[in-house]
């Protein structure tokens, strides 16, 4: 980000290679919307070349990235500005191939696993709507913590909460998932 | 260690940042607690579900479309890069700054103007009047003059 500041515009698009994906995903998880993400991921590296002179290498980069993208998802959130998308029983299956972009399925195709996948989708889709229904804050808090494996400080930090405030949203949310997640956890959960 | 102490180190313990002490006496508590060990158990399950989730990639228009936001940025100039941008700018900038150095430098030089003339003759007339001079106070403690003595052998490197 240092060099950045000095101009690097290499360094610019080092930084965009490293974290784009990472940003998408944390956007996506918490507005539900692809095409969103992506637009709140831009404007969060946007806002960072724009502040690029006035940086402060005083906390980590990576708290800074995701302080901006909290702080953008959630007021998106509660602006309500993007729809859910709803799966119908009439729409055609989809399914987040490996390179994460959704295919259709055509069921000549996937015949023999349809029952496998159709299994594994339902599963995406209850841990989706489990972590939709979170408290955005808390879901902020899980997505950070499980996904992005930041410390409790560095999280704390872009919650702009102390870390037993932090704490205290992470069980709840912990709490609440398990409860949502009841009949998959019961299959999963381990001595 | 209770069970309401417990939820607050519950994820440190899951996540192993727990200090050795309080890791202790979390286990301690929980080989007595069933329901602490049940909670800690599906926490444990949830984190793992959580897995189950996929990661998405960018699409194939993210750079592009960022580098037209970027690239459509106005772009931040320093005060001197407005110079740099324009040499003839900065040479003529350049010379007028050193004009005004050379005037300035000039104003010492200035020639008097008829009011300082006039003073001045009227200060000459008291200059040029011997009778105010020779009754002058303060020529009166002025050390006498020494004569010159050709005759003289004394050389004043011979002096003890």
């Amino acid at each position: 980000m240092l060099d950045v500041q000095a101009g690097d515009e290499q360094s610019f698009a080092l930084l965009l290679r490293r974290y784009r994906t990472p940003l998408v995903n944390f956007l996506y998880r918490m507005v539900r919307n692809r095409e969103q993400a992506e637009d709140l991921a831009q404007e969060v590296f946007l806002r960072v070349y724009r502040a690029r002179e006035d940086y402060v290498p005083s906390a980590k980069f990576t708290t800074w990235l995701f302080r901006i993208a909290t702080n953008l998802a959630l007021n998106s959130v509660r602006d309500n500005r993007y729809q859910r998308m709803e799966i119908s029983l009439d729409a055609p299956l989809t399914a987040d191939a490996e390179d994460g972009e959704e295919k259709k399925l055509d069921v000549a195709e996937m015949h023999p696993n349809i029952e496998q996948h159709l299994i594994e989708e339902t599963r995406r889709k209850m841990i989706r709507r489990a972590i939709e229904k979170l408290p955005e804050k808390q879901r902020a808090a899980v997505l950070l913590h499980k996904y992005q494996e930041l410390d409790y400080g560095e999280i704390s930090k872009i919650l702009e909460c102390s870390e037993s405030a932090l704490k205290s949203l992470l069980f709840r949310a912990y709490e609440t998932l398990r409860v949502e997640l009841a009949p998959l956890v019961a299959q999963r959960a381990v001595r | 260690m209770s069970c309401g102490r417990m939820e607050s180190k519950i994820l440190g313990y899951m996540d192993g940042r727990l200090k050795e002490g309080e890791r202790l006496e979390m286990e301690k508590h929980l080989s007595t607690c069933a329901v602490c060990q049940l909670r800690v158990n599906e926490f444990r399950a949830v984190h793992v579900l959580l897995d189950e989730l996929p990661m998405i990639e960018p699409s194939a228009a993210f750079d592009v479309r960022m580098q037209a936001r970027v690239a459509a940025e106005p772009a931040k100039q320093n005060w001197w890069a407005w110079f740099a941008s324009s040499p003839r700018v900065a040479f003529a900038a350049s010379m007028l700054v050193a004009a005004m150095v050379w005037v300035g430098s000039q104003t010492a030089d200035t020639p008097l103007n008829a009011g300082d003339i006039d003073k001045i003759n009227q200060n000459m007339s008291v200059l040029e009047n011997y009778d105010v001079i020779s009754d002058f106070a303060p020529l009166s403690d002025l050390p006498q003059p020494v004569q010159a003595d050709d005759t003289s052998d004394t050389k004043p490197n011979q002096q003890m």
